[in-house]
């Protein structure tokens, strides 16, 4: 066990994957000389030479472009893009071209590519660099979408992502990057898209992934004071999700919240409310209730609190699940 | 009763062969418009006629294990690089013995076992893959060239700038065939690519030349020499082939009536098809003897095609997954 950061959790593990596999390849803005803006590839380049940890051109576009015919031919290319707004140039690549091509070759190539995207907001940034763009990758079928929420999980989560020969997208938490907790690398991890109980309860399931699990956890923390025994999942994956984890939470707890950052409407919550509404419409109590980001831009830094789900709003439909 | 596709090799070294190979493409394409207009090939095809020179004189340049990209008007390409016109017919009337199983169709037809990385349907999407391709075979030490079809409309999507710089930058194994036919749908060319297409590849280093896209064995000659330097390891080429297409963008058009171009333009046009000239290259009687032979070849490929079975609606949710995970059938629960 060491403690450590999630950004030096993430280090770790792509150090670890350079190492162990020769056809893993770092590209993005940024990466090689400077280590990223938030330094995950810290000392890559100098470490595995300019061959394996690229520098490229700002053309995002062409990046996850020649990631894609990279992967067709035997590489694993981990792809960083640089903030969560930034992708969008290369959506089309992924959704046309990333997602698809497994199936057009009838399975018989793989695309194992991973773009890590850090997101979310909480760091005083701006529009487009704080977005949680989450569900419009997980709308696309052929692509897996998932998020670790403590050091441990991305660690962890990142090696099984490129070791996977899907391609995955993995978003960041950016403002959890700073945040300690023990890593234990000689671990078995558990799969890469099941759900974990971050903590044990009896009354309510509160159920988020990414940035916005810590805020349930001190939910939690708070709601215990009132002797309300709350339980957190860790989702860990957006797609797939796991529904199995989150009913047999459900069936025990019998009230569902589901909290992110990225807006309700259409959001995760949607879709975990409507499965399992109709998986245990006999357990549930109350409704499934969603808190999220507002269905708007991503506001400026001055009222980014006003925008974020936190303790307030959390706790708030937390009371409205338990009275109803 | 599935039907079984026979064997396909489509040579290309001698002329006589490169007449077949455009035959074959134009034979393709006025029965793929029959089977548009009797409803067995939905959603209707970019038909390629009139580019075939293109198309065969570029891959009769390659080689067996070279790579093409390729784009929405893509069946000129597919074929040029030998796939099999039986099941590229099946793909397009949606059959489960087509290249795809029937799940491509015209804009997403591929094979990668014959290094067709496939058709595309978002313009210029195909190079930057082309470029990554060639830049895996490179670092494995082969010298496979990959080339990245695309039409004049492609000029103007950011992602094939991107891509000529990495490739220059990277001194990619790539050769960038630019199908000039004059129009991005009813776009022309003429007023909507600044600076014009070879002054582009230019600008960043690339070797570019125009060449006569009716003239096959002229696109030949400019190929060659392009995948040669691609194969020394001297980097990428671009060539513009000025050519033209002589039915509409799509077989929708022609109940639009757009009447973007007029009839005198693509009668001058037609009056340079490229068979014809290839064909008065030929021994007598040659081209009619190879007319005859695709003629049949063709009328195969339509059988094997109606006779095919559509895919099941229960494997919908198929491939998705190297693993295998099908997360999401239209049913919930
Ligand atoms: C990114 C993208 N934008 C728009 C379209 C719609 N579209 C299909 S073909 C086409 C014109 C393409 O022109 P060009 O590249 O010259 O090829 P051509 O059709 O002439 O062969 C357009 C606009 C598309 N498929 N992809
Ligand atoms: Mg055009």
């Amino acid at each position: 066990m060491t403690s450590m950061t999630l950004a030096k959790a993430l280090n770790e593990s792509l150090r670890h994957s350079l190492e162990s596999d020769p056809k893993v390849l770092m590209m993005g803005e940024d990466v090689g000389k400077l280590g990223g803006v938030f330094r995950i590839t810290d000392g890559l380049q100098k470490d595995f030479g300019e061959e394996r940890v690229i520098d490229t051109p700002l053309a995002e576009s062409g990046i996850v472009g020649t990631a894609i015919g990279l992967a067709l031919r035997g590489y694993r290319p981990v792809v960083e893009i640089q903030f969560d707004g930034f992708v969008f140039p290369a959506y089309d690549q992924i959704v046309t071209q990333l997602a698809k091509m497994h199936a057009r070759a009838l399975g018989k190539i793989k695309l194992p590519v991973v773009v890590r995207i850090p997101y979310g907001g909480g760091i005083g940034a701006v529009e487009h660099h704080s977005e949680s763009p989450e569900t419009l990758f997980a709308h696309v079928a052929g692509l897996k979408v998932v998020s670790p929420a403590t050091p441990s999980d991305g660690y962890w989560m990142l090696q099984q992502a490129i070791e996977c020969d899907d391609p995955v997208i993995f978003f960041e938490p950016k403002r959890r990057y700073w945040d300690k907790g023990e890593v234990d690398t000689a671990a078995v991890p558990a799969p890469l898209h099941r759900a974990n109980v971050a903590r044990e309860g009896r009354d309510l399931t509160l159920a988020a992934y990414g940035p916005m699990v810590k805020v349930c956890l001190e939910v939690a923390k708070a709601a215990e004071e009132d002797g309300r025994s709350l339980e957190v999942l860790d989702l860990r994956s957006m797609s797939p999700i796991d529904f199995d984890g989150i009913q047999a939470s459900v069936e025990k707890t019998r009230r569902l919240v589901v909290v992110h950052e990225a807006p309700v409407f259409l959001g995760t919550g949607a879709e975990i409310a409507a499965r399992i509404t109709e998986r245990c419409f006999y357990h549930l109590e109350a409704p499934v209730l969603r808190v999220g980001g507002f269905h708007a831009p991503y506001p400026p830094a001055r009222v980014e609190e006003e925008y974020l789900p936190g303790l307030d709003r959390v706790l708030d439909a937390v009371d409205r699940a338990l009275a109803f | 009763m599935t039907p079984t596709a026979p064997p396909h090799h489509l040579p290309l070294a001698e002329p006589a062969d490169r007449y077949r190979a455009m035959r074959l493409v134009r034979g393709f394409e006025e029965q793929a418009l029959d089977l548009v207009r009797e409803g067995v090939i939905a959603g209707g095809i970019h038909p390629y006629i009139g580019q075939e020179a293109v198309a065969v004189g570029v891959c009769a340049a390659l080689r067996d294990g070279d790579l093409i990209t390729s784009t929405h008007r893509g069946h000129g390409h597919v074929l040029a690089k030998g796939a099999s016109p039986h099941r590229m017919l099946a793909e397009l009337a949606g059959r489960v013995t087509g290249l795809n199983r029937g799940r491509g169709g015209s804009m997403h037809a591929a094979d990668f076992s014959l290094g067709i990385l496939g058709a595309n349907g978002i313009v210029g999407a195909g190079a930057p893959i082309a470029a990554g391709a060639a830049w895996a075979e490179a670092r494995a030490g082969r010298d496979t060239v990959v080339t990245a079809f695309f039409g004049d409309g492609a000029l103007n999507q950011g992602v094939l700038l991107e891509t000529f710089n990495l490739a220059a930058i990277w001194r990619l194994p790539v050769l960038f065939v630019c199908e000039n036919n004059g129009y991005a749908t009813t776009l022309p060319a003429a007023g909507a690519v600044a600076g014009g297409a070879v002054e582009r590849a230019r600008a960043f280093g690339i070797p570019a030349q125009t060449v006569d896209g009716m003239d096959c064995e002229a696109v030949l000659a400019a190929a060659a020499g392009a995948v040669e330097r691609a194969r020394a390891g001297d980097g990428p080429s671009f060539l513009e082939c000025r050519t033209y297409r002589f039915e509409g963008h799509h077989t929708m058009e022609r109940r639009l009536k757009l009447g973007y171009r007029t009839a005198e333009e693509v009668a001058g046009w037609r009056e340079r098809d490229p068979l014809p000239r290839a064909a008065a290259a030929l021994d007598p009687g040659e081209a009619d003897r190879i007319d005859a032979g695709i003629g049949q070849l063709l009328a195969d490929a339509r059988t094997f095609a109606l006779a095919s079975p559509a895919p099941d609606i229960s494997g919908a949710c198929d491939y998705l997954y190297a693993d295998g995970l099908r997360p999401r059938a239209g049913v919930t629960l």
